[in-house]
């Protein structure tokens, strides 16, 4: 779980952030802050079905379900 | 309520834009600036210390902006602008997420003589550099968070001679060409001298996408602002005592010319969100403020749909009384929605950045046919054109091209160093936005399509040409063809055909390389929300890629004539 967090928030910092942006953490806000589009979201949900090797279904990827690395890893683990 | 717009029938009788004019007290030759209606005549009517503007961001920080400080805070901006030698007719870019500098800053930008010309906030370096390489940019206002996107263009850009960060905290140092400047430093300028625009003088310049060839850049004149005052008032029904939010971001037309523009000449109160999409962050919000008039979108209303009627209901939205949609066709579906669970229609409005301003709508009071664009703007002549012969279509229910007279006030007046492409927008004296529609027996626009290969995502063009120039810099890369594909929420999404190089294998891993590859250089609207690996790209036999074949296949519709194809894969 951790190190699945840990991988979760590395690759959102590093794909994600721009330089000026503040800090994150696992329970920050993704989507709501805007920090991740609901546009990019495509592209961190395919980064974690590869990763992970699992399918997540369009109808339980919303913005909701992928508004901090909290939520994403309660997500993925669904699907492992 | 009683609406500003009595009757349709009544609103098109003798109707004439001095009406406008009117109203705004401007008469033909006067000195006619946006920044000053939008900020220093308010005050001078009487509402100086009437709130202007209320933003929040998703940190939960609120600020509050009354008219009298719009008016000395765009003051500041246009004074730091000229002590910095930027002059009027100069290109001016706003590259910002939707804080209050962008939209004060817009005001002071105009109200020097400047050209404001606003990007998204979320575009990449390459679409930044092409925009502001063709525009020859001298200034762009930013953020310290997007500056690092310029620094990488800088060198390319010899035009661009300041890089104004209104947020920088001193941790790290500026760099060349860079300046600080912050609106909360002072109180603000009380006087400035403002730029005696006329009515055709350049105010703003939208860059929007085309087929072929790179971006467009939309001019528009200060006497824009005679259409955007009176369909803000009879269309958004904006009064004096609404409480209006504009869910469009200023980096597009929505957001400049109904989400600055025309509320702020109205003098009214809105309020900005600063966020991500959250259906119950927007439900939130609209309880907090008491927003009486919302301007969304289709992909927006779509997303909210999706989250339930649970979320409504959380919150009380009683103080909703006028909603309106814009960027792509609401679907009936949608209209539906609204009204079982807000007890109010979404009126549709159909433009586009070159109109400026709403042409085809639903008045306040007309009867909305859910899925129809509504009827013609009072004042605005549309009809839809036979494809074959551009003659007006009589029939009713036959598809054609929509096609508006010219000479509305705020009408684009040209393609920025284009006068080509600006003169391809018309025929037989029609402009055409280059979509498809039909007329029903009652005058109203029933959306059919586009007419070209753009593609229309979340309410955005994006240009396939654009996409596919930048996928052919990924090293994998041999050859690519971008289209629309179908899509429940955002109507239509990026999806690109990709042959590899040799030596590139295809993989989860490499589509996921390339689709942020073109995030990061363009935007994430023009990502590829899928990529299909192709051995090779159906063509004529003179080379050109085939997009509608390919488009047809996603679409499931006929592929039609064939007889030039290359190679059927």
């Amino acid at each position: 779980m951790d190190d699945m967090r840990e991988v979760v928030l590395k690759y959102v910092i590093q794909e994600y952030l721009e330089e000026g942006d503040d800090d994150i953490n696992y329970d920050s806000p993704l989507i709501s802050s805007g920090t991740v589009d609901s546009f990019s979201m495509v592209s961190l949900k395919r980064f974690l079905e590869n990763k992970y090797k699992i399918s997540i279904p369009d109808d339980k990827a919303t913005p909701e379900a992928f508004d901090s690395v909290n939520k994403i890893v309660t997500l993925v683990k669904q699907y492992l | 309520m009683e609406h500003n717009s009595t009757s349709y029938q009544d609103r098109i009788k003798d109707f004439d834009w001095s009406i406008s004019e009117k109203e705004l007290g401007y008469k033909r030759g006067d000195v006619l600036n946006i920044g000053w209606y939008c900020s220093d005549r308010i005050c001078q009517m009487g509402k100086a210390d009437k709130l202007a503007l209320v933003w929040e961001n998703s940190a939960g920080e609120e600020r509050k902006f009354t008219y009298n400080d719009v008016r000395r805070t765009s003051n500041s901006i246009g004074a730091y602008l000229r002590s910095l030698g930027i002059k009027d007719g100069d290109r001016v870019c706003l590259f910002m997420d939707k804080i209050p500098e962008l939209y004060i800053g817009f005001l002071g930008v105009l109200k020097i003589g400047a050209i404001a010309q606003p990007l998204f906030s979320a575009f990449g370096d390459e679409s930044l550099f092409v925009r502001l390489k063709d525009a020859g940019t001298r200034a762009i206002i930013t953020q310290r968070k997007h500056v690092s996107k310029v620094r990488k263009i800088l060198a390319q850009l010899p035009s661009l001679e300041r890089i104004i960060v209104v947020d920088h905290d001193g941790k790290k140092p500026l760099q060349e060409k860079e300046v600080a400047f912050s609106i909360y430093d002072g109180k603000g300028v009380e006087s400035l001298d403002i730029f005696p625009t006329t009515a055709e003088s350049p105010s703003v310049l939208h860059y929007t996408s085309g087929t072929t060839g790179q971006p467009k850049g939309v001019k528009h004149v200060h006497y824009s602002l005679i259409s955007q005052y009176l369909t803000a008032k009879w269309v958004l029904d904006l009064k004096d005592s609404d409480i209006y939010w504009c869910t469009a971001d200023p980096g597009w037309v929505t957001g400049t010319s109904y989400g600055i523009i025309a509320p702020f000449a109205l003098g009214v109160t809105q309020c900005v969100q600063d966020v991500g999409f959250s259906a119950e962050g927007w439900y939130k919000f609209i309880e907090k403020c008491k927003v009486t008039v919302w301007y969304s979108a289709p992909t927006a209303i779509r997303s909210l749909m999706k989250a339930g009627d649970e979320a409504v209901k959380k919150y009380n939205m009683s103080s909703l009384r006028h909603l309106c949609s814009v960027g792509e066709p609401l679907n009936s579906e949608a209209v539906i929605w609204s009204e079982r669970v807000f007890g109010l229609p979404f009126h549709d409005t159909y433009w586009q950045t070159e109109t400026g301003s709403i042409m085809i709508t639903n008045l306040p009071g007309m009867k909305v046919k859910p899925g129809s664009m509504g009827r013609a703007f009072p004042g605005i002549t549309a009809t839809v054109l036979d494809i074959h012969t551009s003659e007006p279509i009589t029939s009713p229910g036959k598809v054609g091209l929509i096609a508006i007279k010219p000479g509305w006030p705020s009408m684009m007046r040209a393609y920025w160093n284009n006068e080509h492409a600006y003169k391809g927008k018309f025929k037989n004296n029609w402009y055409l936005p280059g979509d498809r529609s039909s007329i029903d027996s009652d005058g109203y626009f029933w959306f059919a399509g586009r007419d070209d290969d753009i593609i229309n995502t979340g309410g955005h063009l994006v240009s396939p040409f654009e996409v596919e120039s930048a996928l052919l810099e990924h090293e994998s890369v041999a050859e690519s063809a971008v289209v629309a594909k179908p899509d429940q929420i955002n109507m239509e999404v990026v999806k690109a055909f990709v042959s590899l190089k040799p030596g590139f294998n295809p993989s989860g891993d490499l589509e996921l390389e390339i689709m942020n590859f073109i995030r990061k250089k363009l935007s994430p609207l023009a990502m590829p929300q899928e990529i299909e690996y192709v051995k090779s790209l159906p063509k004529t036999r003179s080379g050109k890629i085939m997009r509608r074949l390919l488009r047809a296949k996603e679409w499931g519709q006929e592929i039609g004539d064939t007889s030039t194809l290359e190679d059927d894969e």
